[in-house]
């Protein structure tokens, strides 16, 4: 399949848009699981998705074979889904701060059905208690920490894949999961009936 | 052995263990570390239970009809090229709408049904081309907002040539949705001007300092996610015109 990849990208390279639609048709689907589970809401994901391929096609010349071209893809979908996470705390903190920074009322109103506190007919949808709470847990991982666990736990690439796709090294992607398991188990053995 | 660490079962669990023999062979013996063990199994496992939202079969063949307009048929061609192809209709293009939209409002006034009806024409033509210009605006506020930092000067000529491209068609539609009454998107698109303003007047070059400076002027009013849900709504295909405008979007 990676072959198969690989000489897609080189006919998208040299212009051919068959090549890069049948790249597009391949990997959307994982892009858009790994986009979820990294912001956990939908229609975040829905631009994650669509923003990596965007990115992808703009660098691809910045390929190099050395990892999977799925590999790369999902290092671009982490490095955006990060952005969209710390812009919407980045957001959500402010509104706390007070909704007299907002001028008009409909700016309240688009706001409101940005920021997604509250959670809409679409979010209930898949909204089980178990999916909120570990949601809220994943939430509380740092940037880094989320990154290297989704792909870890999620993906399933390996740690050294990890370090090398995100330029952190082995090591700290090591210990980004370490950190990240302690806070999930803090935050879900009391629901799993497992305090410690 | 000693009990054995949480981080030599984590890369146990996660099949990375360089001494799994070794550790599953104390698991075998000790109590103490099963236990250990099943109970951060048992967490991992409850993370894997979040669902996530499945997709049809075609969804990426949906992908592609979403961002092949935007990618262009040239793959392989400089991204300036690419944005120069834009350059040529983009302003004739939101020209011709907006002349049909004011043609509109001039020619049909005689009935009242039907000045409602093209009421409604009028301010989906007009909506669709704020759909493609707000479409088009959020990439150069994307750029920038997440441009990754860097130590020396970034190259911005791209998204600074964009920018002053779109900034004759933001003014046109900010007066028509304003003509129009439609006061939300006029203050989104006067909120956006001011930051393309900014943007086309900038450096071609700019040093991390002044990149903070442009997306803290991006961020202050969340200009981004207003431009994002504006756009999408507008170039939604079913959304039938609201009776209050300013309810709209």
């Amino acid at each position: 399949m990676e072959v198969e990849a690989g000489s897609a990208v080189e006919r998208a390279r040299a212009g051919d848009s068959d090549a890069f639609r049948l790249l597009v048709e391949q990997h959307s689907r994982s892009i858009f699981r790994l986009a979820f589970r990294m912001t956990g809401n939908e229609q975040d994901a829905e631009d994650v998705v669509q923003e990596t391929f965007l990115r992808a096609y703009k660098q691809l010349d910045r390929y190099e074979a050395r990892s999977s071209f799925s590999t790369w893809l999902f290092r671009i979908a982490s490095n955006y889904s990060l952005d969209l996470i710390r812009m919407r705390k980045r957001h959500e903190e402010k509104r706390e701060r007070g909704s007299r920074e907002l001028g008009s009322e409909e700016e309240r109103d688009i706001l409101q059905n940005i920021a997604m506190d509250t959670p809409g007919p679409e979010r209930q949808a898949y909204g089980s208690q178990v999916r909120d709470r570990v949601n809220e847990a994943l939430n509380e991982l740092s940037a880094q920490e989320r990154t290297a666990f989704v792909l870890r736990h999620f993906e399933g690439l390996s740690i050294e894949e990890i370090g090398a796709s995100l330029g952190t090294g082995a090591n700290a992607t090591k210990h980004s999961i370490f950190r990240a398991v302690q806070k999930l188990r803090r935050n879900l053995e009391p629901l799993v009936g497992q305090a410690r | 052995m000693n009990h054995v660490s949480e981080e030599q079962l984590v890369l146990l669990y996660y099949g990375e263990s360089a001494e799994a023999g070794a550790i599953d062979q104390h698991l075998g013996e000790c109590e103490a570390c099963r236990t250990e063990f099943r109970a951060l199994q048992l967490v991992l496992n409850t993370v894997d239970s979040a669902p996530v939202p499945d997709r049809d079969a075609d969804y990426g063949q949906q992908v592609w009809q979403r961002i092949e307009k935007r990618i262009g048929h040239r793959i392989g061609k400089r991204k300036t090229r690419l944005f120069a192809q834009w350059w040529i209709w983009a302003p004739a293009m939101s020209a011709l709408l907006v002349g049909a939209f004011f043609i509109g409002r001039i020619t049909h006034k005689q009935a009242t049904t039907e000045v409602a009806k093209n009421q409604q024409i009028r301010e989906r033509i007009l909506m669709v081309a704020v759909g493609d210009h707000l479409e088009r605006s959020q990439m150069v506020l994307a750029e920038l907002t997440n441009a990754p930092d860097h130590q020396g000067k970034l190259d911005i000529s791209d998204e600074r040539q964009m920018a002053s491209e779109l900034l004759d068609d933001n003014r046109l539609y900010r007066q028509t949705a304003r003509t129009a009454g439609n006061t939300a998107v006029a203050n989104v698109l006067d909120d956006l001007e001011r930051v393309l303003l900014e943007i086309a007047h900038s450096p071609t070059e700019v040093s991390s300092g002044q990149l903070d400076d442009l997306r803290q002027q991006i961020e202050s009013r969340g200009l981004l996610f207003k431009v994002r849900v504006m756009g999408t709504k507008a170039r939604e295909p079913q959304s039938a015109p609201a009776k209050n405008n300013d309810k709209k979007l």
